[in-house]
């Protein structure tokens, strides 16, 4: 080793604060706009007139736009913050490209504007989480390679030897998320801001949730794991509890997360062995999940007095605890005795903000709070304001939270009453009106929480303005210098030190969970059996279906009915697998604040078109009591039918079984049907023009559940 | 573009449930050998890596 030490020659470098700085700023500022967001829609679930019967400003706009910023804008810059802070002290090196470094750093702000503008417009493709167009969808792509280019540069230059447990996140972070946004985006453009999923009904459902589930798993939780791993032991100024540990929370982690998503789907038409494995996994997602939460909390063993000091340990405190009880209870939620009351319901709702708020949310505080004064070289402004917004922020998750468990609860368990004759004890209405409170009491938690955040932007305003930002921070090391060792490595010693194989040891183990699960559904057809009746969408209902997709209507309905006694009775037939092989994209949604729409147009539900006409001009004109918001602009609006030729043939290449040529006439029978509606509401003394927005919407929920309501009960489905 | 189901039921296809199993017990198998047979000095060396208050 003596040639080594010889070679050794300290290299002076410095770190790129300026990078973090922006990407800092972007999580203060998106975050708040994105709290801000949420608390509007919160407010429209008992106030509905706050939407201000404007179409970019409903719910079902505002909500894609909430989770979006959220995911994307707040947790995705402070995670960007944090592994460009991170990752560079952890590899002593700069980044590899402060080229780079900035094209992510714009490209990823310009998406989110992007988001901004084209959500409250009504451009969404219907995935949740996914909603994005596809043109944004491909910048997103592209930024994401630069990011990675970026970081694997960095890490291959890199003068420490070891690959510390957090790259280790942030590389599967990396390549699990391009593998997910890739396989749920492919999608068929129709025209430049409209696009239909390649996959239908039961596929996209389990494509979604793959995705979904996996979203929340590795852009959610496992960056932000890596962080836990760096900065809290800075904070502690001690070494993480047990590194034995976070080699095992790493790979169980991302090995079992990805086979966890048909969790979301339990009791649908999803083939039941695929919820069967989901379900499995999810439960032993609990092991790495708390191994993960000791560790860290294990970490501050004998330092705990240092937590009553330090803001920074604080947040993290809460953070990590609010981390085992999310994944304590996602566990406990995919059992499926416990997901038939919770599904659809509010306790969803409740689960992932201890996720978000709690976890996601502390966690980039507490980062914040532990960078900003470093990287201005001086003390935070105000610790006491920081405990402030610490207890602010803990009190308003609990007031978040805790009304949303019992309006879960409750209204699940009143959806299942029966009175003694046998008939439903409540109607749909009941318990909505029952629940309201709740919802108010909701959006106090979550305004208790936004003004701990303002709190946070004064105190990091103050704390900037008497430091002086380091924009490039020196630092030395020698390089790594590539010793004949003289004893034979321990095996893992050497993949440790590889990015390269990490990177593809990662894609193998998240790629075989989610193939295990495809493959067959997609491949064999006993998965979803086909049923004779059920026939495409006619032109009209197509169109009628897209603004049903453009306005969001799946946040609040379902259109999925479970094969529960009072599902059925409520709604109808259960839902089959068959009934969906033409929806591009699905629309069974994932919450019931209205009720389930499978079968609106069916007999046995069916109301006058006359009836959805006023609906949704002044849903409280023929609901009374009802919390959804009015859609005048529906009743004014032009349909625009020259893309409906466009839309059939994208769906002929999907496969939907459109007669050869069909794009050329389909605006005949589209115009046919339309003033057959256009008729029918003039009998119930509604004029109105045939060519309106509105009549394709009537079109399409007068269709739901119509294929199958003359089939023989129950239909068999052929093994 | 289309999905063809190109088998006919899953219970021709019992193969996939064997191999992901197998998968799963080799992988915590591996996983479990290479964390427990590391030496803990190496361990602790690792760990001490964003501590280097060096930088």
């Amino acid at each position: 080793m003596q040639e080594t030490n010889q070679s050794m020659q300290v290299e002076k470098f410095y770190y790129d604060n300026k990078i973090v700085k922006a990407f800092g700023y972007a999580t203060v500022i998106f975050g708040i706009v994105g709290m801000i967001v949420g608390l509007w829609a919160a407010i429209q679930m008992y106030y509905p007139a706050i939407s201000l019967n404007l179409a970019p400003t409903t719910f079902g706009r505002l909500r894609p736009l909430h989770t979006n910023a959220i995911i994307f804008a707040f947790v995705g810059n402070a995670s960007f913050a944090g592994i460009y802070y991170s990752l560079q002290r952890l590899c002593k090196a700069r980044m590899w490209s402060d080229k780079l470094s900035w094209i992510h750093f714009w490209g990823w702000q310009l998406i989110i504007v992007a988001a901004a503008i084209t959500l409250p417009l009504g451009l969404n493709n219907g995935a949740e989480y996914a909603e994005l167009i596809w043109p944004i969808d491909i910048a997103i792509a592209l930024v994401w390679i630069i990011f990675g280019i970026n970081m694997f540069g960095t890490i291959i230059k890199r003068r420490e030897k070891h690959l510390y447990v957090a790259i280790w996140f942030y590389i599967a972070t990396w390549v699990t998320v391009a593998l997910l946004h890739i396989v749920r985006s492919i999608e068929l453009p129709y025209s430049a801001t409209g696009s239909y999923s390649w996959y239908a009904g039961v596929q996209d459902a389990l494509v979604q949730w793959w995705y979904g589930h996996n979203a929340v798993a590795f852009f959610l939780t496992t960056p932000v794991l890596g962080l836990m791993y760096y900065f809290l032991p800075k904070a502690a100024n001690r070494p993480v509890y047990s590194y034995r540990l976070s080699i095992i929370h790493f790979w169980s982690l991302i090995f079992i997360y990805i086979w966890a998503g048909p969790h979301h789907l339990l009791y649908t038409a999803l083939p039941d062995w695929a919820q069967s494995l989901g379900v499995v996994f999810s439960i032993m997602l609990i092991m790495p999940s708390w191994g993960g939460m000791l560790n860290g909390l294990f970490t501050l063993r004998g330092a705990w007095d240092k937590v009553r000091e330090d803001p920074v340990l604080k947040f993290m405190v809460v953070a990590i605890t609010c981390y085992g009880m999310a994944t304590f209870e996602g566990p406990l939620l995919s059992l499926k005795s416990v997901n038939a009351i919770s599904h659809f319901s509010d306790w969803t709702i409740g689960h992932v903000h201890i996720g978000g708020l709690g976890w996601n949310g502390f966690m980039a505080f507490a980062i914040l709070y532990y960078m900003i004064p470093k990287m201005w070289g001086t003390s935070l402004y105000s610790k006491k304001l920081a405990t402030n917004h610490f207890w602010l922020g803990t009190i308003g998750i609990i007031i978040y939270a805790v009304p949303l468990y019992w309006a879960g609860f409750e209204q699940s368990l009143m959806w299942k009453q029966f009175t003694p004759e046998g008939q439903l004890k409540f109607d749909f209405m009941q318990t909505v009106t029952n629940i309201k409170y709740m919802y108010v009491a909701r959006s106090v938690g979550g305004t208790l929480y936004l003004i701990g955040a303002f709190i946070m932007v004064y105190n990091l305003y103050k704390t900037i303005a008497k430091g002086t930002f380091i924009p490039n921070e020196a630092a030395e090391a020698a390089p790594i210098v590539k010793a004949v060792t003289q004893k034979k490595e321990y095996w893992h010693r050497v993949i440790e030190r590889k990015p390269l194989t990490m990177l593809v040891l990662s894609l193998i183990l998240v790629a075989i969970g989610g193939l295990v699960q495809m493959i067959p559904t997609f491949l064999v057809k006993s998965n979803v059996p086909t049923i004779a009746s059920v026939k495409p969408y006619t032109p009209l209902e197509l169109q009628g279906r897209d603004i049903y997709v453009r306005e969001g209507c799946h946040t609040c309905h379902s259109q999925m009915i479970r094969p529960f006694r009072d599902e059925v009775a409520r709604y109808g037939e259960y839902s089959k697998a068959g009934e969906f092989v033409y929806d591009h994209p699905f629309q069974w949604g994932s919450k019931r604040t209205g009720p389930d729409l499978a079968r609106e147009g069916a007999d046995k539900n069916k109301r006058p078109d006359s009836w959805h006409y006023t609906h949704m001009y002044d849903p409280r004109l023929t609901s009374p009591g009802s919390i959804m918001p009015r859609y005048i602009w529906l009743l004014d609006d032009k349909l625009d039918i020259s893309t409906t030729a466009a839309k059939i043939r994208a769906m002929r290449k999907l496969g939907v079984p459109y007669p050869k040529d069909y794009d050329k006439i389909a605006n005949v029978d589209l115009m046919k049907q339309a003033d057959s509606i256009a008729g029918n509401l003039k009998k119930d003394k509604i004029e109105t023009s045939s060519d309106r927005e509105i009549i394709a919407l009537i079109a399409y929920m007068q269709r739901l559940g119509r294929d199958i309501q003359g089939e023989p009960k129950p239909i068999s489905e052929k093994k | 573009m289309k999905f063809i189901n190109y088998l006919e039921k899953v219970s021709g296809v019992d193969i996939i449930g064997l191999i992901s199993l197998t998968i799963f017990f080799l992988f915590f198998v591996v996983m479990l050998t290479w964390v427990f047979k590391t030496k803990k000095k190496d361990f602790i060396e690792v760990s001490n890596i964003p501590l280097d208050n060096q930088h």
